[in-house]
């Protein structure tokens, strides 16, 4: 596909672009969401998994006498005969088989809190109960959490089949790499850390799992549906075919990535049921969800080069990643195809270098977080350019301004391949300036430290892909790829009932404390004329529909927007002929405006859509032969914007090409005695095309920022040496509260995308993408540091401000 | 195990069960009397998201037993919308969108009522302050802390 053809995006929209209360809060709000922990159903068992207390052992015997001797205890299935029931879990990494892995720990344990055992019982608090009776004989083996040393030689294994600790080593070069530094006057260094944090949404992951053995139908209720065209990977694993698997959506309590294919919750509850003839409830608590969750955030160690010329321009980055993936890799690493979709930020360069070390330690394996992963390259490019600003004693807002890619330039291709769509940085920047009074504070920050205060002004310029294609999958692959898959789409079915009512169907799990049902129904009533809240909304289970794929990459809205537009013109076209018919006119002579068809020229001969559907479904043989009864239509969109990656990896094509902006400016104060950091001031100005809802992108921004926040100062999922996860809860894992988060004004700059229906953009998760990069500044100002490593937490803080002093 | 007889009001019925000495008044709440309103994020006491009132005061039902609500007047989120109209506090935290996911709401809900009642003018600062007691994930709290102030004036007006 070259590019796609530019769209002309209507000038007057009735519905996309207003704050309408959102369609999902009543429920929310009178505490009947439907949450999976909500669900119950006669005769359920319940189960609680008995966790690994070792980081690395081998497992030698699993007693569980004395659990099954417990009242209420139905079955037990462990590591030594899970085999038996299930096959290993999806894996889209390089290699699956040389790091397989389970829904329990097979063999031996790769990471504290790994499952080893899973009791189906009478209820929670008798399965715990049994949980803890388990006995397990470990053979200890050395525990592996730091990534560096699982490079060296000698260093333990986690995976004996890989034979060594690096799943994916590959160094890429786009563009001119060698080049542009040879030509570069300037070249600033810098090693830097990112330390894992995650989603840690407030409701963990649940399933309730029915198996039907007269029909052989595995149903499983899940608070963790997407991917849905890829289930039949998981149909694999449960061994079921995939035509009798039924995945059924509750909305999620909160995900941000924690819950993206997130199918081991799933299995287990799939694999008791079967094993019991029962339906069976597993519901994580906060530990499963901490420890044994799968969806730990990028844990990364780069060194990294920028170069410049003497006047700042700036030229190419060289980077060398190590990202310490855990135990397993289910991912793959796509959280680098996402870095590298934005690899340049909003700047003008050239070329860029990428070694990428994939490592395997004793920790939990890695997921999705808001951002999945490119916020980290986020955070490392503008850590870098305000290092050459420093170095080349130039203004942090100047250097960024002079380097921004202009509006005329797009669609502009960075090195990588990928293509940004469009942008205006420049007047997101200028917007930025204004709201925040960047000038004003520059000047009180001078007042302030003059009276012996230690105030500190960060300023960010970041980027937001949104909308991956699953080309972006290819990059950890060697030609041929063994699985070229090219497919993500997303679908709709929209129902125009005898009454005119429509109810759309959605085909993956899309709430996720986004605004899915807000989102589709404005869209509807933007293309059919009806009003928002008359829309029902209702989700299908996976095996009654259409192929989806979910949230995700900030793909949601777009990709339903597609939907729903392609639905709403089929519908329509078939309304129209049924509006000529009774109309007694042409079809060409027919206008669609407010909800019906109007002849041309003549007002008064007018059929709203009501009153067609009544004949679409009700009058079959006073309207043509041709014409079915009813009034429905469903439409499969698919990614509007996807090239192929060449087979040497030194382009990976166009994959993530709806590219958001965002500057963020952050005024902080910080008390060098105790590391503490006070928000004095927060802009947030964001640009993701087209805003359907402004105040849910709102939302989103400041939802999304106070985790940028988390993720800077005080959340990470800490093992010491010995691999024991030192941050098992929320007294440990430390989730900002409202007392530490900062009141936000935000503002909206629209360039709309040439290629999305109305001109949309991502932005569900702009926000983390920023936080860290604008935070960090503004705490080196304060205090006269430089943050390489995250979290910086008061401790870090102190001891970095100690160090500066001496 | 044995268990215990209690009798409580819950949202102004009387509710009376059986329970282990060992069940939360979380779970008597959600799995004996289905009222699931009541969520539970962390049940460590850490998350808030399991907050009723009991006897007019916030707690943590996650890590209450439900023998101590014996004799209490509980008070859950179900009791704020009995019929088809929503609270003023419901109705300002939809206009304001003091919600993402909804699964903090419940909690934070009743909090804001406790917060409201006792300090009819509080200011942006003590109703930031005040929430601070649970975690919300989504909203990073500042359309939770404009939607309670708004209530807080909604629910003034109407005492007039």
């Amino acid at each position: 596909m070259t590019v796609p053809e530019v769209r002309e995006h209507p000038e007057h929209l009735e519905w996309v672009g207003k704050s309408i209360p959102r369609v999902e809060d009543p429920k929310f709000l009178r505490g009947r969401g439907n949450y999976i922990d909500d669900y119950e159903v006669p005769n359920m068992l319940e189960v609680a998994v008995a966790r690994s207390t070792m980081a690395h052992a081998r497992i030698l015997r699993i007693d569980t006498s004395a659990a099954e001797a417990v009242p209420g205890v139905v079955a037990i299935v462990t590591s030594e005969n899970v085999t038996d029931h299930v096959n290993p879990m999806p894996d889209f990494g390089p290699s699956p088989d040389k790091h397989t892995w389970y829904c329990l720990a097979v063999d031996k344990v790769r990471y504290m809190g790994e499952g080893v055992a899973v009791v189906a019982a009478t209820s929670r608090a008798v399965a715990e109960d049994a949980a803890e009776l388990i006995e397990v004989t470990y053979e200890p083996l050395e525990p592996l959490t730091d990534m560096l040393a699982a490079l060296e030689d000698g260093a333990p294994l986690v995976h004996e089949a890989l034979e060594s600790n690096v799943p994916f080593h590959r160094k890429f070069t786009f563009g001119d790499v060698d080049g542009d530094f040879a030509a570069a006057d300037v070249i600033v260094r810098d090693t830097l850390h990112w330390g894992r944090s995650g989603g840690q949404p407030l409701e963990t992951v649940g399933a309730v799992a029915d198996y039907d053995a007269a029909t052989g139908m595995m149903t499983v209720h899940v608070n963790s549906m997407s991917f849905t065209h890829f289930l039949f990977l998981l149909a694999n694993t449960l061994r079921v075919p995939s035509n009798k698997l039924d995945l059924q959506p509750h909305p999620s309590g909160g995900s941000f990535g924690a819950k993206f294919f997130e199918v081991k919750t799933a299995t287990i509850a799939a694999m008791m049921a079967r094993v019991t003839g029962r339906p069976v409830k597993f519901m994580q608590d906060r530990l499963d969800n901490i420890a044994n969750g799968d969806h730990h955030g990028s844990d990364r160690y780069y060194e990294v080069e920028l170069a410049a010329k003497s006047d700042g321009t700036l030229l190419s980055t060289r980077y060398k990643v190590v990202d310490n993936y855990g135990a397993y890799i289910q991912f793959g690493v796509g959280q680098h195809g996402n870095s590298l979709a934005q690899a340049v930020g909003p700047y003008r360069m050239s070329s860029i270098g990428y070694d990428l070390t994939a490592v395997l330690t004793n920790k939990c394996q890695q997921g999705a977080y808001r951002g999945f992963g490119s916020e980290v390259g986020n955070w490392i490019l503008e850590r870098m350019v305000d290092l050459m600003a420093n170095e080349l004693d130039m203004d942090p807002v100047d250097i960024r301004r002079m380097n921004f890619i202009q509006p005329e330039e797009f669609p502009y291709f960075i090195p990588t391949g990928n293509c940004y769509d469009s942008g205006n940085y420049e007047a997101v920047l200028n917007k930025t300036m204004e709201l925040s009074d960047y000038k004003g504070w520059r000047r009180r920050q001078a007042e302030m430290r003059a009276e012996g205060r230690h105030i500190g002004i960060g300023v960010c310029t970041c980027q937001e892909r949104s909308v991956f294609s699953a080309t972006e999958f290819w990059f950890w692959f060697d030609e041929p790829v063994a699985a070229p898959v090219t497919s993500a789409p997303e679908s709709v079915t929209l129902k125009v009932d005898a009454m005119g009512a429509v109810t759309a169907t959605l085909y993956s799990n899309a709430s996720w404390g986004n605004s899915p049902e807000t989102m589709v129904a404005q869209f509807v009533a933007e293309e059919l004329g009806v009003k928002p809240e008359d829309v029902s909304v209702v989700y299908a289970g996976s095996n009654q529909g259409l192929p989806a794929t979910g949230p995700g990459g900030s793909r949601f809205t777009i990709m339903v927007g597609g939907a729903v537009e392609g639905a709403s013109r089929s519908i329509r076209a078939k309304a129209a002929r049924i509006a000529a018919h009774l109309l007694e006119a042409n079809e060409d002579d027919l206008v669609w405006e407010a909800g019906g068809f109007t002849v041309r020229g003549s007002p008064d001969r007018r059929k709203e859509l009501a009153e067609i559907a009544l004949a679409a479904h009700m009058f079959k043989h006073s309207l043509p032969e041709e014409i079915e009864t009813g009034l429905e239509a469903g439409h499969v969109q698919d990614h509007p914007y996807t090239t192929m990656p060449n087979p040497e990896r030194t382009n990976l094509g166009v994959f993530y090409p709806f590219v958001g902006h965002a500057s963020h400016v952050v005024v902080v104060e910080v008390d060098p005695e105790t590391g503490r950091v006070e928000f004095l001031d927060y802009t947030a100005v964001h640009d993701c095309g087209t805003v359907v809802n402004p105040r849910s992108v709102g939302g989103q921004v400041i939802g999304g920022t106070v985790q940028g926040l988390g993720s800077t100062l005080y959340e990470e999922f800490l093992y010491d040496d010995d691999g024991v996860l030192r941050t098992p809860s929320f007294a440990e894992y430390l989730i900002p509260s409202a007392m530490d988060s900062p009141t936000l004004r935000v503002g909206h700059n629209e360039t709309p995308s040439p290629y999305t229906p109305y001109g949309i953009k991502g932005g569900g998760e702009a926000g983390r993408m920023m936080a860290p990069s604008a935070i960090c500044a503004a705490i080196d100002d304060a205090v006269g540091i430089r943050i390489r490593r995250l979290p910086a937490t008061p401790e870090r803080i102190v001891e970095m401000v100690d160090a500066a002093d001496r | 195990m044995s268990n215990h007889d209690i009798t409580l009001r819950v949202n102004g019925a009387e509710a009376s069960g059986s329970v282990e000495a060992r069940r939360s008044l979380a779970d008597f709440l959600r799995r004996d009397l289905g009222l699931v309103g009541t969520h539970l994020g962390c049940e460590q006491g850490a998350c808030g998201a399991c907050t009723v009132l009991v006897d007019g005061r916030s707690v943590r039902s996650c890590i209450m037993f439900a023998v101590q609500a014996d004799g209490s007047e509980v008070q859950t989120v179900e009791s704020l919308a009995p019929g088809a109209e929503m609270h003023p506090l419901q109705e300002a935290f939809r206009r304001h969108q003091g919600l993402q996911c909804g699964f903090c709401t419940p909690g934070m809900l009743l909090r804001s009522l406790e917060l409201i009642t006792n300090n009819p003018n509080l200011s942006a600062e003590e109703a930031r302050e005040g929430i601070s007691s649970n975690m919300c994930r989504c909203t990073g709290y500042q359309y939770i802390v404009d939607a309670v102030l708004d209530a807080a004036a909604e629910m003034r007006a109407e005492e007039d």
